[in-house]
């Protein structure tokens, strides 16, 4: 019997090739094996959304996927969307309208924050979509429904939601 | 979580013949549901069969005129599909309601059928639950039951099937293409793929150890308006109290499957025989061999006001 395994992933550009327990989360896997702590562990459940990374272009709860399920996938966590001297958009509208007091569900918001752009430009309709054969308009309630799966138990949703607005409309 | 052995499935026909031959052995594919239960030692698989490699991930036209959807389509996709906005609005709108967007990008159209019922006592495993633990008793029908099942229900069992794609699939007659064991395929009508609790509520579906889904087939398109309506204790990102999935045709008649009410997805074709004499007449007879608890009666009378008022809007 063979309880560890092999995987190669790629994380923010970076190949690695990691031996793993095969229980490891991809969330686990990030923080405990390669050390990249700004994905954080929330309720390890799917539930709260702060352990959110991009895989392949897709944001995804790391908690909910075995590492050994991303062989060969492009992961992007906060680390890899920017660096404190060199912030992503998303990253610094979150700083200039106070989107988090804790900051604990932060480098969550911010990967689905920037997915969620990127949905809405692709076409991908949501529960509030009104037509779903029509453009998609960029709307408070959009957003807001499209970011439902992250909790902040602070209560920044409103600035969370100006910032991401900046982003998208690009005024600062 | 217990410890498992990983292997990469290659083949439908190969996938299914070594989890037939493995008591213990599971699929897993976009996981949401399965690891958050293996953490929970819910689930507790010896061996993980992981099928996102076989390519299951289509969405083709049939000769028919309907729609083969693959088995790994992700539920961000199914929901995107310009055929399926276009032509079956309800399996859309029925994805959109449920999980949130990281959920939905991982979430496979086969998986979203097998999921398991959100039972606060299922998952609490310090609880008696016959689903989890056979014969164990059920910690629901005397305990916290507001977002129990109303009909369809036993006194072994009271949970209801979590799905709401399932009750748009449910409304729009998909069957489930399958293979087994021993490389026999065979298609099931989603009106017999689940079964009822009886004395037997962790049998959910009539799938046999190592049958694997396929594909889920949709008939061609069948017109009409496409409402789905999900009642829930908060805006996003909850399971239903009730939700409803009609096609209403321009006549006045039409198509009802329930969430949130039962075990499987509920739908009578005597009830909407008697959409002829108003939604309401519709709606009593869906309703007719409720049982419910003190705390979940109300789901019999919300049934009733959503059905009205899904056919008042049709009409609008």
């Amino acid at each position: 019997m063979d309880f560890t395994s092999t995987a190669s992933l790629k994380v923010n550009g970076q190949p690695y090739q990691l031996t793993l327990d095969n229980r490891t989360t991809l969330l686990d896997a990030l923080r405990e094996h390669l050390h990249l702590t700004g994905t954080k562990k929330g309720c390890d459940h799917g539930q709260c959304g702060a352990c959110t990374v991009i895989a392949d272009g897709r944001r995804i709860n790391s908690c909910l996927s075995l590492a050994l399920m991303h062989e060969g996938d492009e992961i992007t966590t906060i680390e890899g969307l920017g660096q404190p001297e060199n912030m992503h958009a998303m990253q610094s509208a979150f700083v200039r309208h106070d989107g988090f007091q804790c900051g604990y569900c932060t480098p969550g918001q911010i990967c689905s924050s920037v997915a969620v752009l990127q949905e809405i430009a692709a076409g991908i309709p949501s529960h509030v979509t009104e037509d779903l054969t029509g453009a998609i308009a960029l709307t408070p309630e959009e957003v807001r429904e499209r970011m439902s799966g992250n909790i902040c138990r602070c209560g920044a949703y409103s600035n969370i939601l100006d910032a991401i607005f900046e982003v998208a409309e690009g005024t600062p | 979580m217990r410890a498992f052995t990983y292997e990469r499935a290659t083949s439908v026909q190969e996938a299914a013949k070594v989890a037939a031959a493995y008591p213990d052995a599971k699929f897993i594919a976009g996981g949401t549901n399965l690891l958050d239960l293996m953490k929970l030692e819910i689930e507790t698989p010896a061996r993980l069969i992981d099928v996102n490699g076989l390519g299951l991930d289509r969405i083709e036209a049939t000769p028919e005129g309907g729609l083969r959807i693959g088995a790994l389509v992700r539920n961000t996709d199914l929901a995107a599909h310009d055929t399926v906005r276009r032509d079956y609005g309800l399996l859309s709108r029925a994805l959109l309601a449920g999980a949130s967007g990281q959920l939905r990008n991982r979430a496979t159209t086969a998986g979203n059928l097998l999921q398991r019922t959100r039972c606060p006592y299922f998952y609490d495993t310090n609880q008696p639950c016959n689903k989890r633990n056979p014969g164990s008793g059920c910690a629901a029908i005397d305990g916290f039951s507001r977002q129990h099942a109303v009909v369809g229900v036993s006194d072994a069992c009271i949970a209801t099937h979590p799905s709401d794609m399932a009750i748009a699939m449910r409304a729009l007659d998909a069957t489930i293409e399958t293979v087994k064991g021993d490389g026999t395929r065979r298609t099931i009508p989603i009106a017999d793929f689940y079964r009822l609790p009886g004395e037997t509520p962790h049998i959910e579906t009539v799938l046999e150890h190592g049958e694997i889904i396929t594909a889920v087939v949709l008939p061609p398109p069948v017109g009409g308006r496409h409402i789905y309506r999900k009642v829930r204790d908060r805006a996003s990102y909850a399971f239903a109290l009730v939700s409803i999935g009609a096609v209403v045709q321009s006549d006045g008649t039409g198509r009802i499957a329930v969430g949130g009410v039962a075990h499987k997805p509920w739908r009578s074709e005597d009830a909407e025989a008697e959409l002829a004499n108003g939604p309401d007449r519709a709606a009593a007879v869906l309703m007719a061999d409720a049982r419910p608890t003190e705390q979940n009666r109300f789901k019999v009378d919300l049934v009733e006001r959503m059905v009205a008022a899904i056919f008042t809007e049709a009409r609008g």
